[in-house]
């Protein structure tokens, strides 16, 4: 359980999000340290202006799937940004935002909500997940 | 069996995975060694997330109930 949980988070979607936010509040919960790294639509969507936006589904949910994740929503479901601010007050969970991402999105640390902790590169990343799990979503 | 006197409740009731555990895992974080949490929930994988939590983090499960949906635990912090 001491091994850390290092999430590579590439996908922007709601759903893609709030499955990450998941896994990360439940190691959090264990005691696991969790590294997030934050690419491409992932870091875009912790832009601080588009946080709280709806940033859309896979694909794969279609009607169906966008009718579901509302129902859950409605029921009260927190959002993967307050999963995830949770997680953080509960455990030990660094969020990082790629530098070649940062790059490509024309972003500045200041863009950033609050949540991302930092910016960094790969190398750092790999660095602080030593023998833990790389998860990439 | 001593009484168990109840430190804190914790009610996640119409709550979805994986809060009921987050905001156990919160709880056990306040109070002191040794006392007791109770948690009610109606998420059905609970039962088997609450175990897995307690065997995980040391944190004893004393015992556990359900009545008609919520399920209820009472756990003591190691």
């Amino acid at each position: 359980m001491d091994d850390s949980l290092n999430l590579v988070l590439f996908s922007g979607t709601d759903d893609k999000l709030q499955a990450a936010a998941v896994l990360t509040a439940g190691a959090a919960a264990l005691g696991k340290p969790v590294h997030i790294f934050l690419q491409y639509w992932a870091l875009d969507s912790f832009r601080s202006d588009r946080v709280g936006a709806d940033h859309g589904l896979a694909p794969e949910a279609g009607p169906a799937g966008r009718a579901a994740v509302d129902a859950l929503a409605a029921d009260g479901q927190a959002s993967w940004a307050e999963t995830l601010r949770q997680a953080k007050d509960l455990g030990e969970v660094d969020i990082q935002a790629c530098s070649l991402s940062m790059d490509l999105l024309k972003l500045e640390p200041t863009d950033l909500d609050p949540l991302v902790d930092g910016v960094e590169g790969v190398t750092a990343f790999y660095l602080n997940a030593g023998e833990g799990q790389i998860v990439f979503i | 069996m001593p009484v168990i006197e109840i430190s804190q409740t914790v009610d996640a009731r119409g709550l979805s995975c994986p809060m009921p555990i987050v905001k156990t895992a919160q709880a056990a974080k306040v109070v002191p060694s040794g006392a007791y949490l109770e948690l009610f929930a109606t998420d059905a994988g609970s039962t088997k997330d609450v175990a897995a939590w307690c065997k995980a983090t040391g944190n004893e499960l004393i015992e556990q109930s359900s009545d008609d949906a919520v399920f209820r635990f009472v756990i003591r912090r190691k």
